[in-house]
């Protein structure tokens, strides 16, 4: 075969690679370019942060607006202190606002639901919120029911 | 007794001097590239050789794997009334092992086999050392091309086959099953991420790549110059990918999934 068509071939095969990666990144991972960076960061403790997990949802009336980032434990007050990225652009979040921990359907997986309050003063990047809930634990439900408290 | 003692050790030296004459072998293959200008002319054809004519057998059967997986995803998660996660099951699992492991596997059968012999021939009838004897580096003319080749084509091909296994599993999916196309595709971009599932896929299929193509060449550039040599020598290169692939496999999914 001649050199030019050869050329032309691994030059369609090596296209074809790309838009597969690029396909790969649109529209299976959902990455949309340049709006990955635009987050700010805020914090919560939870007494119980159940089964949530690093890059699990951040919601508020349904609408994912973030993302967790780290899930550690906080080692002065044994509780366990989870990062947030939310969105930039939702930037409007009142600081008495609460975060909730709840579970999506019946086996789904948890996420944070942002409960909203009603301050004037809007969330900043580093601020923790003052009151969450932790997560739904079935078993201890069962055995406080049990034991009648 | 002795004599057994004495064959076993001689057949573990045998082992550590092929491994060192292949490091020998990759390294002068490697850093003796050929100028641009004559090697991109080498490293084109060998690249349609190795990538390209692979692209059929990687393509179909990236479909038909993905459309098993939308079958089988569809009849599990039914019971649990939750056939709309099967997007995000077909996905992960192409992108993170399937679309690496499948296509490295088709790649060591189709292309790697194909180099040990091309390679091995070429020593059986002397061809290898008549470019020496002509000043030609056969490490540069030969072997260089084939495994920048191999490289490149790896990681492509593993590419190519998640993507179209994807689009195979959506047509079982959404167009036969009847799953809405909305929560197919929304479900698949909340739960993959770029960065940890499709780009260490891609350094996956890189190292595979990497593994397959070098015990390729070498294979075939170490056989014994008869016809039962090369057909050894082939044998070699498939056994020894395969097992490669599979054992790296669980290392670098040990690495990047697990968390320990």
């Amino acid at each position: 075969m001649a050199q030019r068509t050869t050329e032309f071939i691994v030059g369609v095969f090596m296209v074809a690679g790309f838009a597969a990666l690029v396909f790969l990144a649109l529209q299976v991972s959902g990455l949309t370019p340049g709006a990955a960076s635009d987050t700010y960061t805020v914090y919560a403790r939870f007494n119980d942060a159940g089964g949530l997990a690093v890059r699990g949802r951040v919601s508020m009336a349904g609408v994912t607006i973030g993302r967790i980032q780290t899930i550690t434990l906080d080692q002065e007050s044994f509780q366990a202190q989870v990062v947030m990225d939310i969105d930039a652009s939702v930037n409007n979040i009142p600081t008495d606002s609460s975060a909730i921990i709840r579970t999506s359907g019946l086996l789904g997986e948890q996420y944070i639901d942002i409960s909203v309050g009603a301050d004037e003063t809007a969330m900043q990047n580093g601020d923790a919120f003052y009151s969450t809930q932790s997560a739904l634990n079935l078993e201890r439900m069962i055995s406080n029911f049990a034991s009648g408290r | 007794m002795i004599h057994r003692i004495r064959r076993l050790g001689r057949q573990g030296i045998e082992v550590l001097r092929a491994l060192g004459r292949s490091g020998v072998f990759l390294f002068g293959a490697l850093w003796g590239l050929p100028r641009p200008s004559e090697g991109l002319p080498l490293l084109i054809r060998q690249l349609y050789v190795v990538g390209v004519l692979s692209l059929a057998i990687v393509i179909v059967s990236g479909l038909f794997i993905g459309m098993v997986l939308g079958l089988q995803g569809y009849t599990i998660l039914s019971d649990y009334g939750s056939e709309d996660a099967v997007g995000q099951m077909i996905a992960l699992t192409l992108v993170r092992e399937l679309g690496p492991v499948v296509a490295a596997l088709l790649f060591a059968g189709r292309a790697g086999s194909a180099l040990t012999a091309e390679i091995g021939l070429m020593k059986a009838t002397e061809q290898l050392s008549s470019l020496e004897m002509m000043g030609v580096d056969p490490l540069r003319r030969v072997i260089a091309p084939r495994l920048w080749a191999g490289f490149i084509a790896m990681p492509l091909l593993a590419v190519i086959f998640s993507t179209v296994g994807i689009w195979g599993g959506m047509l079982v999916g959404v167009e036969w099953l009847g799953v809405f196309e909305g929560s197919f595709w929304g479900n698949m971009q909340a739960s993959v991420s770029f960065v940890d599932d499709v780009l260490n896929g891609v350094i996956k299929s890189i190292v595979f790549g990497f593994f397959c193509t070098w015990i390729a060449v070498f294979q075939g550039y170490d056989c014994v110059p008869t016809s039962a040599g090369i057909s050894s020598a082939t044998t070699k290169t498939v056994v020894y990918s395969s097992l490669a692939v599979l054992g790296l496999d669980f290392v670098l999914t040990a690495v990047m999934f697990g968390s320990f």
